[in-house]
């Protein structure tokens, strides 16, 4: 006999920043070839990475998130010529942060995807989902006040 | 002496630092050398031959003992390859083989003559033998 | 979320497309449970007229402050739906788009999973309109005139172009004449004409255009400004020779007594006098002198060409001019030159005068150069029996001395040379050491095969490892990697295919003008493949080899190229912005500088104003961004700590209220 209260299984909320440029429009061709990944990864879309502040990844750990990924041109085809340079050195810094606060690393992700990559898009989104399922549940950032 | 030629050349390679994917077969070293003439096998196919793995044919040639180490090669390649770095390398490897025994003390005396520096065999003997 | 916006949100089925895993009618509903949404509905096909008139008719009758389109990419139909908006007199940017057939229906098998997922998208896209704001694009005016910045073929051509087109041009030429590398060069590949013959002609028309002005022996010395209205100020340098009296007569020159100056023009293998015009047909045809050797500047006495010049031209007391204008666009084309071969030692450039860059062998063959176009070697003028060419000198090189690119044109006009000397000097043995022969392009293989097959040039697969000069000739030792041997050739001339780089002027300029550069010192273009002819930064376009190597004809393309990018530029009266630009909060900004420094466009500057922050009136320096200028990245909205620069169309506030809307359980 169980004993055990049947649980759903755990899926992961994942919150998505994605350039206009490259990235979106690479997950724009993931839909357009119909490469399926799960549905619990939103997007939000940015005119460059670099606009992404790191206080936005924080914020979606507070409000719930259970993974959070960047994504941009590839280093070089930056259609500001130097936005994802920015982004690379910001999240290495948030990194250090993250682990400082003993945050798993795996939690935060930056990718680059270029407008043509549809196919490493939605491997990528595939790939984050199963790392951030088996990681489990973002209890150390999300803020209990935003929790059902 | 069953060695993987892959791992001998990895051996190599990590000895000497050197990528020999870096070449882009220009001949500059070959064109350079002033050993030349000597060797059986040349700078330039050292490094493609390394590439390859095709490392015991050139242990077996007497062309790694040709070379001068006088590093023309070095300084003329125009993508840092350091061909005379690899040569280096196989004869380093080419001592440090398991059981292979180069000179011996009994070698000596075939070799002493009034032109040869005492001191010439001595390190000979402290490099080649076990 | 508070807000006035009165919202209205349109469900897109297209079709199936979104229908089949989305409950359109769903997401409708649920939207229309949102705070501020007065406005829901569902149809078939949202961007067909008929989908628009809804939209538009929606807007009039609820009075709609902004609308939500959840449809398909906004990479597809937000432009269509802003001008929906526009249409019935909402502002353009106050239209949001949830993307549920890409990035939802078109991903997802599952009806239920697909439906949840559009609608939190389309409350993602809710939660920013509420704190939309209308945006207007600003407009700035376009001056009708265009700056061309070098001389050669890439400038004289792009100028001449633009001048075409009935735009006034202005070429500012470091050097006395116009003309440039071209002008150097004896025929050019692969047809063999000479140089000469096709770029005069060239020069003289860029002379005579009415609406091309030239401003030789000058320098760009700062730039201001931005797309459509740059101001620049050129150095006029002091030519000593008065321009509208000199009537070119010559006689100066042949009456100065300092002639033992190395010719610039001919690469110092010929002299030239103190006041000098570089080469016969020089435009303008107007000397200059070199103070440096001037007997007049240096002791004082002489003034000989100054008694001569009938036309009282030759102005000692003349100074250096700054020139103010204002410029529309910026075309740089300030071109190559070989590398220095001083490190070269192995070739022994510096020990022998019979080692000879290409670029010095095309004056030695140049019928207008010191030999007069008869191939005689430098030290004892002598025809040369034996001459060996070396390609890849300093290209293809990642030590400090070389460059690590191609250069491109070597292998063409080795092979150039190789077949003229043959041509006229049968007796004569040419070998060329090459490492590859690259030959791509209309008719240059063909060329090359020809050296080889019709002229019997020696190639040789290999490099040369030194040249000893020994007992008046040269000693040559190379590889044969085919032929597997050591070759050694006695050579009476070595010709060496040295690589080219960017002028020494581009790096200054770029910095001038914010235009970015590669590590090489070649200018970035704003996409290697798409936009190969523009700098990133707005107004600035890109000619011939100062963007990478290239050969005759393809720089003849590109300043056309760039001519026909900087004519599309002037014909606009106004130019129209993204509105979605940064813009900084003058009571938080405390003008540290650190926007400034991370903006790849130089869009932000510093004022001073007057702030009344809270009651208190004080004077500080504040950050300004130009609305021209930015390109709307967000940069500097992360890199400011005082948080005063925003993003108009995605703010902080806006992505933070998609993220809290998405996270919401």
């Amino acid at each position: 006999m169980q004993a055990v209260t049947e649980k759903k299984p755990f899926t992961p909320l994942i919150v998505a920043f994605c350039c206009n440029w490259c990235s979106y429009a690479g997950a724009d061709l993931a839909g357009t070839s119909r490469l399926s990944y799960p549905a619990n990864v939103k997007i939000i879309r940015v005119p460059c990475s670099c606009r992404v502040n790191p206080l936005f990844i924080l914020r979606a750990f507070q409000r719930g998130a259970d993974g959070v990924i960047l994504c941009g041109c590839h280093p070089g085809d930056c259609h500001y010529s130097t936005g994802n340079y920015y982004t690379r050195r910001r999240m290495t810094l948030l990194f250090s942060m993250l682990d400082y606060l003993g945050i798993e690393r795996e939690r935060t992700r930056v990718e680059w995807v270029s407008a043509a990559e549809g196919t490493k898009f939605a491997a990528t989104m595939n790939d984050f989902v199963q790392t951030i399922t088996e990681l489990g549940e973002n209890v150390k950032l999300g803020d209990l006040r935003c929790k059902q | 002496m069953a060695v993987n030629p892959m791992e001998l050349r990895d051996t190599v390679l990590r000895i000497t630092g050197v990528n020999p994917r870096k070449c882009m077969k220009c001949g500059k070293c070959s064109g350079t050398c002033p050993a030349y003439d000597q060797m059986e096998y040349h700078p330039h196919q050292f490094v493609a031959m390394v590439e390859k793995g095709d490392i015991e044919r050139l242990m077996a040639s007497p062309s790694v003992f040709m070379c001068l180490s006088c590093f023309a090669c070095v300084e003329r390649c125009p993508r840092g390859v350091e061909p005379a770095k690899l040569i280096e390398g196989i004869r380093l490897a080419m001592i440090r083989q398991k059981d292979a025994n180069h000179m011996t003390m009994n070698d000596v005396p075939a070799l002493l003559d009034s032109e040869m520096p005492q001191q010439a065999i001595t390190s000979a003997l402290r490099k080649y033998a076990k | 979320m508070s807000s006035l916006q009165k919202i209205g949100v349109f469900v897109c089925w297209c079709g199936s497309n979104i229908a089949a895993t989305v409950d359109v009618k769903a997401v409708a509903e649920a939207a229309s449970h949102e705070p501020g949404v007065v406005f829901a509905t569902d149809y078939q096909y949202m961007c067909s007229e008929g989908g628009q008139a809804r939209i538009r008719e929606a807007i009039r009758e609820y009075g709609l402050t902004g609308i939500v389109i959840c449809s398909c990419s906004p990479r597809m139909h937000e432009a269509t739906f802003r001008k929906t908006a526009q249409a019935a007199g909402l502002n353009p940017y106050m239209v949001e788009i949830a993307n549920i057939r890409e990035q939802c229906s078109w991903i997802h098998r599952d009806m239920a999973e697909g439906t949840e997922k559009a609608i939190i998208l389309a409350k993602a896209a809710i939660a920013k309109l509420h704190l939309n704001t209308p945006l207007k694009a600003g407009e700035s005016p376009v001056v009708k005139r265009a700056l061309v910045i070098g001389g050669g073929i890439a400038g004289i051509q792009t100028a001449l172009d633009i001048a075409d087109a009935g735009y006034e041009v202005d070429i500012v030429e470091k050097t006395p004449t116009i003309g440039g590398k071209m002008a150097q060069l004896d025929k050019t590949f692969p047809t063999l004409d000479c140089a000469a013959c096709i770029l005069t002609p060239k020069m003289v028309e860029a002379a005579q255009n009415e609406k091309i002005h030239l401003y030789t022996w000058s320098e760009v010395q700062s730039v201001k400004g931005f797309v459509g209205n740059f101001t620049v100020e050129i150095r006029k340098k002091a030519r000593y020779v008065d321009e509208t009296k000199c009537t070119g007569c010559g006689l100066c020159m042949e009456k100065c007594p300092s002639r033992k100056t190395k010719s610039e023009f001919n690469l110092g293998l010929s002299n030239r006098t103190a006041i000098y015009i570089p080469f016969a047909q020089a435009i303008p045809n107007v000397p200059v002198i070199d103070t440096e050797a001037c007997l007049k500047f240096k002791t004082g006495k002489c003034g000989i060409c100054q008694k001569n010049c009938a036309a009282g031209a030759i102005d000692y007391e003349q100074k250096d001019e700054i020139i103010t204008q204002q410029y529309g666009a910026i075309v740089a084309a300030t071109g190559f030159n070989p590398i220095s071969l001083e490190r070269y030692d192995e070739f022994a450039y510096s020990q022998s005068p019979d080692v000879i860059t290409s670029l010095e062998l095309e004056r030695l063959m140049n019928a207008a150069g010191p030999t007069k176009g008869v191939l005689l070697r430098p030290s004892d003028h002598e025809h040369p029996k034996t001459i060996v060419f070396v390609q890849c000198v300093g290209s293809r090189d990642t030590t400090d001395c070389g460059k690590p690119y191609c250069s491109k044109i070597c292998c063409m006009y080795t092979a150039k040379h190789a077949m003229m000397i043959r041509e006229k000097y049968p007796d004569t043995d040419v070998h060329v050491f090459y490492i590859d022969v690259r030959t791509p392009g209309k008719n240059f293989d063909e060329f090359y095969r020809r050296a080889v097959e019709q002229y019997g040039v020696d190639y040789i697969k290999g490099m040369v490892g030194k040249v000893v000069p020994h007992d008046g000739k040269l000693l040559v030792q190379g590889s044969d990697l085919i032929g597997g041997e050591q070759i050694k050739i006695d050579a009476d001339l070595v010709v060496l295919a040295a690589a080219i780089e960017p002028d020494k002027s581009a790096r200054p300029l770029a910095t001038m003008l914010t235009a970015s550069m590669d590590t090489n010192d070649f200018f970035t273009e704003a996409h290697p493949k798409l936009r190969p002819v523009e700098s990133p930064t707005a107004g600035v376009f890109l000619s011939g080899v100062c963007q990478g190597p290239k050969d005759i004809p393809e720089t003849v393309a590109q300043a056309g190229a760039a001519a026909a990018k900087v004519i599309g530029l002037l014909a606009k009266d106004k130019l129209v912005g993204n509105p979605c630009v940064a813009h900084s909060n003058e009571l938080m900004c405390n003008g540290c500088a650190t926007c400034e420094n991370v903006c790849p466009y130089g869009a932000i500057g510093y004022i001073d104003k007057e702030i009344n922050d809270h009651g208190r009136r004080e004077v500080r320096r504040i950050a300004l961004v130009n609305e021209a200028v930015c390109q709307g990245c967000g940069a500097c909205t992360v890199a400011c700590p005082s948080g005063a620069m925003d993003l108009k169309g995605f703010s902080n506030q806006q992505i933070m209220a998609e993220v809290d809307a998405i996270c919401k359980p």
